[in-house]
Parts: C-alpha cells; structure tokens; sequence
C-alpha cells in the first residue's frame, strides 16, 4: 500500500463523512437555525441590556410574551394547514374591546367578559375561514382585509367608548390576578401559553384532526383526494386561531384594564414575522408549535430589547422588515435546495482494496472459468415477468417468484405455461423461503419479512430489529431484507444488506461500500427479530447448511461467503470460507449433491475495483456527474457457481452469449433442474442439470419427505 | 381579454358590473347630494383619485404578472419624505434626487430580486420590504413622521400647475394611464406579461423572460409610487409619513380588484384601473359630502374590498387540482 493509499484509506474510513447526509435526513435539522438563532439572540441582548435575565424583568416581559405566544400559537396552525391569518391583530384588538366593554361598561362579572372574547374571536376567526375554506379565497388578501375591517371597528369603537372605560368603577380580584399577579412564579399569560402550546402540540402530532391539518398543508390536492374534508379542516384551523388570539386579547384587557388605539397594532407582521422566523413553512406541513415560540421570543427579544436600548420609532419596523424577508428566503431556499444538497453529500465511499482474484474469463482454466451452458435454459413467463429475484418450487412442483410489481407469482406444474399471482405484497419481493408448515417467507424489499401461508395470507412477521445507540440513521428500521433461510427449529435467518440506502438505492451502497449490512434472526415462537452480525458489505444470500448446524451467507460487495454457527464450539461466530471471488454473490441455495448453488448477480471489473482504492475519485463522481454515467460494478454478467461445504469451488455455470441470464441472482434446484432468476431479467430459466438426482426436492432437503 | 371598447354586454363581467354601478351611484348621487354635480366638485374627484389612480396602474401591472406589491405605499411616502429631508438639510437638488431614485430602484430590484430568483412569494416579500423601507427611512434618515417642502422649490411649484383649472396630477395621471396602455397592449414585453402572469410555467417554457421581467415590474412599479409620492408632496406641500400606516395601501389594491384585474394574475388592463378608481373616487366624495367620519369610510371601503375579493373568487375560482401547493 502507498503511502497515499494509506492516506486516503485513514481520510474516508476514519472520518465519518456519512453522518453528515444522516443528519440531514433528520427532520429536526429544520429546528437547528432557528434554535441558534434564538441562542444569539437571547445571548446579544442579554449581553448589552443590563439587568435582562433578572427575575423582576423577565416577569414583566414574559408576560407580553404569554399574549404573543398565543397568537403566534394559532398562527402556526393556520399555516400549518397551508393558510396565513394576517387579522390575528384585529381579532386580539376586538376581543380585548369586548372583554372590556362586558366588564367595564356593562360591569358583568370576569368570566362573562372572558366568554365575550372568546366569542369574538371565535365569530371573527369563523368568518376568516368561511372566506378562506368554503369560498376558497386566497387567504393573504382576505385576512388583509378583514384585518383592516376588524380595526375600523375596533376604532370606530374605541373611539366611541374609550371614555365610558376611563369612568368605569369596576374591578375584580380575579382581574387583578390575571393581569399582574403570578404563580409559582410565573403569570397566568405565561402558564396559559405553555398550557395550550401542550395541547396543540400533542393535538398536532398524535390526534386526527392534528394530522389532517399537517396533511392538508403538506399537499392539499392529496389530502383531498384522499378523502380528508379539506374545507372543513381550514375552516377549523382559522377558527382555532381566533380563539387562540381571543384567548391573548382578554389577557390584554386584564393586564391594561382597557383597550386603547395601540392595543394590538402591528402584532399580525409581528406574529407573521414570528413564526416564519421560527421556522414555520409557508405553504404549509412543515413546522411546529415548538418553532412558532421559538420564533415568538426571537422576535419579542430583538423588538422588546431594540426599545429598552432607546432606538427610536420606526426601528421595529426595519427589523421586523430585515427578519421576514431574510427567514422567509432562508426557508424557500432550504426547503427547495435541502434536497439537493442531501442528494450530493449523502453518498459518502470509502476506501476498500479488494484481493487479488482468479479469472472467470473463459479458456482460463480456473474453477471460475464461465462457459456458455445457461444459455441453453428453457424459459418460462418470458416477457411476462418483471424481476424475479429469487425462484422457489413447493412440493407440488409449482414455481414461485417476486416480481418488481409487488407480487408474488405463481407458475402451475408440470409446464409452467399458466400463471397467477398467488399474492400482493406491495413491496418488492426478495428471497423466498418454505417454511415445514408450508409458508412462503419472503423478505421484501424496503418493507421487511413476510409469510404468505397456502391459504394466500399475508402476514407481516418483522419489519424492525433493535436500535442501536451509535447510529443517527434509523437503523431499527430493515432498509433492503434480501434473503431468508429457516433453521430446523422454525427460526428464520435473514439479511438486511444496507441500512444506508433502500432496497431500489441498493447500486449506490456498491458505490458508498461502507460496511452497514446485517445478518438478523426472526423468532416466531415470541415474534422478536435479533441482529446477530453487523458490519458487511452488502449482506445476501443465507442458506442453512445441510446438516442444520451452520449457515452460509454472502457478503456481495466483498466478494465473500462466509459461514455462520449455530450450533458446536463456534456457535455464535462467523468465518470466512470463500474470499476475492471474480464476481458478485448474491443468493445461496442448497444442491442436491450435498453441495450449494450460488448466484453471480455481476463480475469484478479492474476499473471499479481500482476505483474502489479511491473514494475520493468515486465522491466526486457522485457530486458532479449525473447518476447514468457513474462508474457501476458491472451487473451485465453474472453466473451461477456451486461450492461445496469446505467452500471449494466445484463448477461455475454462465451465458456468455448475453440472451437469456446475462445476471443472475437466484437459483434454486428441483427434481434435476435448476430454476434460474435474475432481479433484471424479464423470465425465469429451466436448465437441465446432467447427472443430478430426479428426485431431490428442496423442501424435501429441509422438512423431510411428504408428511 | 376583451376588444376594445365598450364592455361586451352579452357576457357581463365584474368590470361592467363595476361600470354600471359606478355610473348609477353617479347618477344617485348628481340627484340626491347638493353640490354634487358641479365642476369643482367632479375635478376633485378625479383629482382626489388621480394619485390613487397611478399607485394602482404600478400595482396592475405587478398583478397581472401574477404579483403583488404591498410596498408601494411605504415607496411612496418614504422616498419623498428622504428627498425632502435632504433638500432640507441642504444636498443639492440633482444629488438628492440621484439618491432618491438610487434607493428606489433598489428597493424595487430587490422586490424583483427576491420574488424572481430566490422564488419567495411576492406578499411576502413586499410586506417585509415595506416594513423594512418605513422603518428604515422613519429611524435612520427623518427625525419627524411629517416632512415640509421648502419653499419655492419646484415640487411645491408643481402643486399650483394648472390647465384648464385642472390640477397637474390628473394630467400625470391621465398620461401614465395612456402610457402603461400602450406599453401593456402594443409591446412585446407588455403582451408578455400577460403570458407570464397566465402561467409563469408556460411562458418560461416557450422562452420568454420571466424572471427579469419580474424584476422589472417590481422596478416599474417602484418608479411609479415615487411619481405619486412626488404629486402628493406637491399638492399638500409636505408629506406625512404616517400615511404608511393608513389604509391607502388597501385602497390601491382596492381600485385595483374592483375593476376587475384578476388577482390570479394574466387579467385585466389599464380599463380597468380606470373603471376601479372612477367608483372609489365617487364613492369617496359621496362619502365626503353626506359627511361619513373617516373611521366609518375605512370600515365601508373594507366591506367593499371584502366583497370585491368575494365575487373576484368566485368569477375566478381556484381549482383544487391544478393550485399551487404553498399559493396563498
């Protein structure tokens, strides 16, 4: 090894480039700018305004911060379900004016002023979303204007009342306490902002109406058409908001005992402000209530601290100004381009020198050697068929396979002229397994392991193992189940190859090469799934020795076959028994010689193994040139070769000619034929094996003769 | 698009709609209100909508391009309030004005800027501009809300033009009107916009520029509020920068919208500006006249606004399957 080699090896194995496209898969890097934004925040102003974190101080702006948090509280919902509510302001003016008119002028007990907000806020909130939900007006230009309408009103009512409030004898402890008084040490404004912001929050993420608001704002057309009654479901996030900023006015009316021309001025730009600064999406489905109070005391900080530090009229404004318009660009640009940056730094290689192999090129005279005999395969479905990656027979001879569809495909005995599908998975179907009840296990792709029993039920067994803490991608969640293989005790053996990528990503785990593949146990006497091994490349084919005691699995991108023990002195371990293959193995099958059969689902080339020593060459390759002109392992030619148990090679059977099994990844052994798939062919092949036993069945091999 | 010319009776849309109102509160009003129906008072009203008038031919033009801009007013008042004060403090004219006109532009590309190519929507961006133009200006470049015209200085001079007895700023108003006519049905980049504004998807598809002539617009309509700016400062001899706050803005959009300009963007014309500000100016003044407060009048120009959006949502619905995700 050079020493550059050495470098770069140190360089991409070392540092773990990967965790930075983990990360940003993460939802909640979204909530990273602006929780740093509110740490600057709070710490410049905390810094230059002396006296801010005191308690006194922090009372008396809080509870202005309670108030805001409300409205901001029901502006983030309302944007959430994909709308804007600009009258917030009006709604808090009115209904501060009708908690102080029920109090004061009409001298009518607290509670009865509190029902009056809140059934102004409600009405108001009720028009809004008329306007907006059922008449489906754009949301910005009606809530501007009734906006405008709610403060002309307020005016005209202020002006007419304002000195009927000044007059007024009334007063009330319950008043008093809600506007000044505090518990446990904090006021009432405060406790009821945390206490709604509780509740809409648990209401957002864990009820329905929560997530048909979020779905709603995520994609109205898909919401709608998949039956949630969008009309109604802005209608109620507009009408939450007026409550929300009801709520915030009769606080007002309580802290300032009456309503002036001031009272609710600028708050909709500020709420706005807040919580797009926050990180709400515009548009909709993306943000929290979390964010809105995030966004809530950025924006009160800067306007409350710009004040005490004595800038004069009109600074609100131009930060308020500065703030929108730079959160706004910040969140178009980050929601547009977050995935295109994902895209370029997610693939993250790393550096692998492969060993030095024997040639499988023909007239070599290795034990690798290709020849042409797979081309004289019968076919069966040709045309038909669409991926079948693994092909299996039950003891009525029928043939079984996955198609890229989602189902599984049934080929009726003796001529496998007539098929049907025998079930709809969804997913794509990987390895298939018998079961000794007559099950078909099959792992498929991006989903996880399923049994489909002869009665064509389909039944989920494990789609997740157990998280590991180190890891930042979900790893609990089985990303690429590839094959299966049952033990004699009924445990089902399988593979999950990367937990990188998903199933129809697997070509860009080949490329990345990073060691994430896994071997995992299902346990259908208590239904848990276990990792047993982790850290392989590209984890494929299992196959249960014959004498039930150890498994062989593959390790594709090695180039390895490795032995697992269940059983004897080495149970638990693996060991290496087959190494710096010529070609790519995928699924492993028992033969009826007491060897096995494995597929080649592609062959080493010089090039990518050379570009396998240089990560760097194969990143940038990732980041500036599109996907089709990579550099791909080659998946154009393949084989099938039989090992026996000591991992000798015995002989290797191939389709030089490039018609009928150009790849492939499964094959599976019946009654003297070998069935052969390959998850890009279009058929399955019948290739007369010379010299095998007429009889040997496979699920006669693992469960005995006919019951 | 209707052909020139008179509204076509057959398919009787919300400008004829608008038209015939307009004309019957007319006629209400020259029969019921004293004083209504005299020279004077029918110059005021053109006058007291002529600013109104070239305030909405910018905001027709943003809107037909599918936009909106919600910093005119801000423009408006701010820059002339800028240049007074600098006039005051003793730049030369000719320098002041550069760096009015400078400032100007650079808040309209930056409207463009934003909206074209950073892909932010436009009632965003203006609302935030705006606020950060009013805000700007009020804390950093004025020291008090109202700002005077010196004395003898041709602004104040050209608050006393008249032709005919006709105060200067109809005429301005009637030449811009003519020119964003022309401008919108005999150019090419003004035949454009109604493509851009019909769908923005297509036209850039078939090669038109949309984004610089986004940028443009916003440009455009910049300049336009700093003509209005400079009209108002002309005829009241000051100019209060609390108009920022007022309703003047809603006003705009309101002319705008009840004369029939689609708020979808891709409708409407120079007619329809004028069709919108001869029933906000008569509905104004018969307002005056019957001596309704102000507060009163914001609250029923909200009410029409209101309704003007209504039935412009309901003419011009939008479809659930082809509305743009996040189009508010």
């Amino acid at each position: 090894m050079t020493f550059r080699e050495r470098l770069q090896a140190w360089r991409y194995n070392l540092v773990p480039d990967h965790l930075v496209g983990e990360i940003l898969t993460k939802r909640w890097t979204d909530n990273a700018i602006p929780f740093l934004a509110l740490v600057a925040t709070l710490g410049v102003f905390g810094s230059i305004i002396p006296g801010f974190f005191k308690l006194t101080s922090l009372q008396e702006s809080t509870r202005q911060l309670g108030e805001f948090s409300l409205v901001v509280i029901g502006l983030t919902v309302v944007m959430l379900g994909g709308g804007i509510d600009l009258s917030v302001g009006s709604i808090f003016a009115l209904s501060c004016f009708s908690a102080v008119y029920v109090f004061f002028i009409l001298e009518q007990s607290i509670w009865l002023a509190l029902a009056a907000a809140l059934a102004t806020g409600l009405v108001f909130g009720a028009i809004n979303g008329y306007l907006v939900g059922y008449l489906r007006l754009r949301a910005f230009l009606t809530t501007l204007v009734t906006f405008i309408f709610g403060r002309a009103l307020f005016d005209i009512l202020v002006s007419t009342y304002a000195a009927d409030v000044q007059l007024s004898q009334a007063s009330s402890d319950v008043l008093d306490f809600i506007g000044d008084g505090t518990f446990w040490g904090l006021s009432v404004s405060v406790w009821l902002a945390i206490i709604l912001a509780v509740i809409t929050h648990i209401a957002l993420t864990r009820s329905r109406p929560g997530w048909h608001v979020l779905a709603v704002g995520g994609s109205r057309r898909s919401a709608h058409n998949a039956g949630i009654r969008v009309r109604r479901t802005v209608f109620m996030t507009y009408v939450f908001s007026g409550f929300c900023s009801s709520i915030g006015g009769f606080l007002i009316a309580c802290r300032l005992s009456g309503a002036g021309p001031g009272t609710g001025l600028n708050l909709e730009i500020m709420a706005l402000t807040a919580a797009v600064v926050g990180g709400v999406s515009l548009g909709g489905g993306r943000g929290s209530v979390v964010k809105g109070l995030m966004g809530a005391i950025i924006v009160l900080t800067m306007t409350n601290g710009l004040i005490r530090l004595g800038y004069g009229t009109g600074t609100n404004q131009m930060v308020l100004g500065i703030l929108l318009a730079v959160a706004v660009t910040i969140d178009i640009r980050w929601l547009k381009n977050r995935h295109k940056v994902l895209n370029e730094v997610y693939v993250a290689p790393v550096y692998l020198k492969m060993g030095e192999t024997q040639s499988a090129a023909s007239g070599s005279g290795t034990p690798y050697e290709l020849d042409n005999r797979l081309s004289a395969a019968d076919h069966i479905g040709l045309g038909e068929l669409e991926g079948p990656e693994d092909v299996i027979l039950d003891r009525d001879d029928h043939l079984y396979c996955g198609t890229r569809h989602g189902e599984i495909v049934r080929f009726f005995a003796p001529d496998y002229n007539r098929s049907e599908v025998f079930a709809h998975i969804g997913g794509f179907p990987l390895g298939l397994a018998f079961d000794k009840q007559g099950n078909l296990i099959s792992c498929v792709g991006a989903m996880g392991l399923y049994s489909v029993s002869p009665e064509r039920e389909v039944k989920r067994l494990s789609a997740e193992t157990a998280r590991s803490w180190t890891s930042i991608v979900d790893d609990a969640r089985l990303r690429d189940p590839n094959d299966c293989d049952i033990a004699p005790d009924g445990r089902i053996y399988f593979t999950d190859s990367t937990k990188r990528y998903d199933a129809h990503d697997w070509a860009l785990d080949s490329i990345e090469n990073r060691a994430t593949g896994r071997l995992l146990v299902y346990d259908p006497k208590d239904g848990s799934t276990k990792t047993l091994l982790d850290g392989y490349r590209y984890t494929n084919g299992v196959c249960m020795a014959h004498d039930g005691k150890s498994l062989f699995f593959a390790e594709s991108w090695a180039c390895r076959v490795h032995r697992y023990w269940l059983e004897g002195p080495k149970a638990g371990t693996a060991e290496c028994v087959i190494r710096d293959m010529p070609g790519y193995p995928d699924n492993i099958n028992r033969a009826s010689d007491g060897n096995y059969w494995m597929a080649w689902l592609g062959m080493r080339t010089p090039s990518f193994d050379l570009s396998l020593r240089h990560p760097d060459m194969r990143k940038r390759m990732t980041r500036r040139l599109p996907q089709d002109e990579w550099l791909f392992p080659n998946i154009n030619t393949g084989g099938v070769v039989k090992f026996n148990e000591k991992g000798g090679i015995v002989e290797t059977l191939g389709d030089l000619s490039g018609n009928a099994h150009p790849m492939v990844t499964s094959m599976r052994e019946h009654k003297g034929y070998l069935f052969v798939g390959g998850i890009l062919n279009n058929r399955i092949g019948r290739y007369k094996i010379s010299g095998a036993d007429p009889n040997w069945t496979s699920p006669a091999s693992y469960w005995g003769a006919k019951a | 698009m209707n052909a020139i010319g008179w509204p076509n009776w057959r398919r009787l849309n919300q400008e004829g709609i608008v038209f015939a109102i307009a004309i019957l509160l007319f006629a209400v009003a020259a029969l019921g209100l004293p004083g209504f129906l005299t020279a004077d008072n029918l110059v005021a009203i053109v006058r007291s909508v002529s600013v109104l008038g070239i305030l909405a031919l910018g905001m027709a033009v943003v809107i037909i391009g599918r936009g909106i801009d919600l910093s005119a007013v801000a423009i408006m008042a701010m820059s002339v309030a800028w240049y007074l004060q600098l006039l005051n403090t003793g730049t030369s004219d000719g320098l002041a004005f550069a760096y009015v006109l400078a400032g100007v532009l650079a808040i309209g590309l930056l409207n463009g800027f934003l909206v074209a190519y950073a892909d932010v929507p436009a009632i965003f961006v203006t609302l935030a501009t705006g606020s950060f133009v009013f805000g700007y200006v009020r804390s950093q470049l004025i020291t008090q809300d109202a700002v005077p015209v010196p004395q003898g200085h041709w602004v104040e001079l050209l608050g006393g033009v008249r032709f005919l007895d006709i105060p200067v700023e109809v005429f301005v108003f009637a030449g811009l009107a003519f020119l964003v006519f022309l401008f919108l049905r005999y150019t090419k980049w003004g035949r454009f916009i109604y493509f851009a504004g019909d769908n923005p998807v297509a036209a850039r598809n078939i090669g038109i520029p949309v984004r610089p002539m986004l940028v443009l617009r916003y440009a455009l309509s910049a300049v336009v509020a700093l003509i209005a700016g400079l009209l108002t400062a002309a005829s009241l001899h000051s100019i209060n920068t609390r108009v920022v706050n007022s309703t003047l803005l809603y006003d705009i959009v309101l002319v705008a919208v009840i004369g029939g300009i689609g708020l979808s963007g891709g409708r409407g014309g120079v007619r329809n500006v004028l069709v919108g500000a001869a029933l906000i100016g008569i509905l104004l003044n018969a307002m005056t006249i019957i001596d309704i407060p102000l507060l009163y009048q914001n609250l029923i120009k909200a009410a029409i606004l209101l309704g003007a959006i209504i039935v412009d949502g309901v003419i011009n619905p939008r479809d659930e399957q082809t509305a743009q995700q996040g189009d508010i």
